[in-house]
């Protein structure tokens, strides 16, 4: 009882930030629960990644292979991982609300009939997690009944994993699966081209909102402010809805959840649902000529001015600053 | 095709939510209520499917109560062709809202189900996926995209990082994510056909499953309000500030 099994989600040949976040809720809710915390890796040869992971203080990694379990597939995955689930006998299944972890595991709790906590941020020592609802206007604590309860956590609520000094066992697992009753097919992931950093990894986020006005300028007002701060750049729901940039850089209640160091947001007026995704950052900056804004009301530094001409100005102050 | 749309009724985006001071819900006086936004692109994206397809029905599925009739006679008149609403009274965790509309696919054998991939009051963004496994059919979230050629349906996902691109064969579950359409509003002559548009009534009761919440809201609480700072005067101001006094460049 008590044990949890982590689902660790890779890119290419790494880990990002958001696995090693799943990796320190799962020991924290392992050990509030009183058991132990393992790991998964799933795919067609995963055996160093599985070693990698093994570093970051689980007490075992279970690396899954298959060659249907090569790319990710929602259905492959939860035919695989909720037989491995049972087979360890785990009480929870925990993953980070990425766009894997959203997608995979509703199904593995129909799969696994357990219920399901979306989104956490705080694990409590009475057996009741805490989740937020209505776009973080309102947090819940809940409590679920069952052997089995999947949980995704809020990739910004917990701090990453760190290198514990110890290696755990890593165990080969072949995956029980029938390639034939499969029925998804991965046909391209078109990968969005950009040299900086992940949104959700940034240690400084520059959005920009409506208030830019097109696309283009995004790329010749708001991006020199982004590179001059090696910034993670995002935008509200309004700049996606206009077509102004892709859909993956939303931030906010239906896009991403970013809690940086520094959150700058440019042309946003601060709709509901984009505080629900920016919120949690430690200083945010508002530039908007419109002083009645409702970002106002969460920045720690406003500044109430046309941005075409103050984004230019603060790139400027900014150079002047690094070569003083 | 046939298409079943199941709809959720929500709080306005727009509107601010109050945690009632005893954390058993929100107040709910003064609240607007409208179909959840990503069902309503998933309404629109089955009207398109049949306009471009020219034949096929829309049937669209709420389970709530009595009043949530409102939002489904929107959706008629958007341009579904009939409703079903299974009232229910108490509440339901998704594992039960799966469950029942599990139930409605295998009366109404649908060849696909498009709902919005999240509902923006619970926020949980389970009850796609877990009907998809649960009929054991493949399930394509966060759709940008659907193209249906050769018998298969193709859609383009939103995912981390990029565009992801899967196929399969229907009958299949999607769920929709912003850019796939703009919905239309409903016009005044759809307004007035929707009123004679079948909207039948099933008691979730009688439907012989297992309804009992596996996921309970103990209590909600409001979040800590994070308070306004201040107003600064210039762009030097704004970065010297954020350099000697938050420390953050």
């Amino acid at each position: 009882m008590g044990d949890v099994l982590v689902f660790a989600e890779y890119f290419g040949e790494h880990f990002p930030k958001t696995t090693l976040v799943a990796v320190n809720a799962g020991l924290e809710l392992a050990k509030k629960r009183g058991g132990s915390c393992l790991a998964v890796v799933a795919g067609a040869d995963v055996g160093a990644l599985a070693s990698e992971l093994a570093k970051f203080g689980v007490s075992k990694v279970i690396a899954l292979e298959h060659p249907a379990l090569k790319d990710y597939l929602a259905d492959a995955y939860a035919i695989a991982i909720s037989a491995l689930v049972k087979k360890l006998g785990s009480e929870y299944l925990l993953a980070t609300a990425t766009a894997v972890g959203k997608d995979l595991m509703p199904r593995l709790a129909a799969r696994l009939d357990a219920p399901m906590a979306s989104d956490i941020v705080a694990i409590n020592d009475d057996n009741t997690l805490v989740r937020p609802m209505y776009a973080g206007n309102a947090l819940a604590t809940i409590e679920m009944e069952g052997l089995i309860k999947v949980v995704t956590v809020r990739a910004t609520a917990f701090d990453a994993a760190q290198p514990s000094g110890s290696v755990a066992p890593v165990e080969k697992v072949p995956a029980e699966l029938d390639d034939g009753a499969l029925k998804m097919q991965f046909v391209a992931f078109n990968q969005t081209k950009s040299d900086r950093p992940q949104l959700t990894e940034a240690r400084i986020v520059v959005s920009g909102g409506r208030g830019l006005r097109s696309g283009e300028n995004f790329k010749t007002v708001l991006e020199p402010l982004v590179d001059e701060l090696g910034a993670a750049m995002g935008a509200s729901r309004a700049a996606v809805d206009a077509g102004f940039v892709p859909n993956d850089l939303q931030v906010g209640q239906t896009g991403k959840v970013v809690a940086p160091e520094l959150y700058i947001a440019v042309g946003i007026s601060g709709a509901i649902q984009h505080l629900a995704g920016m919120k949690d950052s430690k200083t945010i900056v508002a530039i908007n000529k419109d002083p009645d804004a409702p970002i106002f009301s969460v920045a720690d530094f406003g500044l109430v001015a046309d941005l075409f001409k103050a984004v230019p100005e603060t790139v400027e102050e900014l150079k002047k600053l690094k070569h003083s | 095709m046939k298409i079943l749309v199941p709809v959720k009724r929500v709080p306005d985006p727009a509107t601010t939510i109050r945690v009632l001071p005893d954390g058993s819900g929100i107040a709910t006086d003064n609240i607007k209520w409208v179909i959840n936004p990503f069902d309503e692109i998933a309404i629109e994206e089955a009207l398109r499917i049949k306009e471009k397809q020219g034949s096929g029905e829309i049937v669209l599925c709420s389970i709530g109560q009595i009043t949530w009739q409102e939002q489904l006679r929107t959706g008629l008149a958007m341009g579904a062709d009939r409703a079903i609403l299974v009232k229910s009274d108490q509440p339901l965790d998704t594992l039960a809202i799966a469950r029942i509309l599990v139930k409605v696919v295998n009366d109404e054998k649908p060849d696909l189900v498009i709902l919005g991939k999240q509902a923006i009051d619970d926020d949980s963004n389970q009850v796609g996926q877990m009907m998809a496994e649960m009929l054991g059919w493949p399930q394509a979230t966060f759709a940008s995209q659907i193209e249906f050629a050769d018998g298969k349906c193709k859609v383009t996902r939103e995912v981390d990082g990029g565009l992801e691109t899967i196929a399969f064969p229907l009958p299949a579950v999607v769920t929709t994510d912003l850019r796939l359409n703009e919905p239309r509003y409903a016009s005044l002559p759809g307004i007035m056909k929707a009123r004679k548009k079948e909207l039948k009534e099933i008691a979730a009761e009688s439907l012989g499953i297992d309804l009992a919440p596996r996921l309970r809201i103990k209590k909600l609480t409001a979040p800590p309000k994070r308070e306004a700072g201040r107003k600064v005067e210039s762009a030097a101001e704004l970065v010297q500030l954020l350099h000697s006094d938050a420390k953050v460049i």
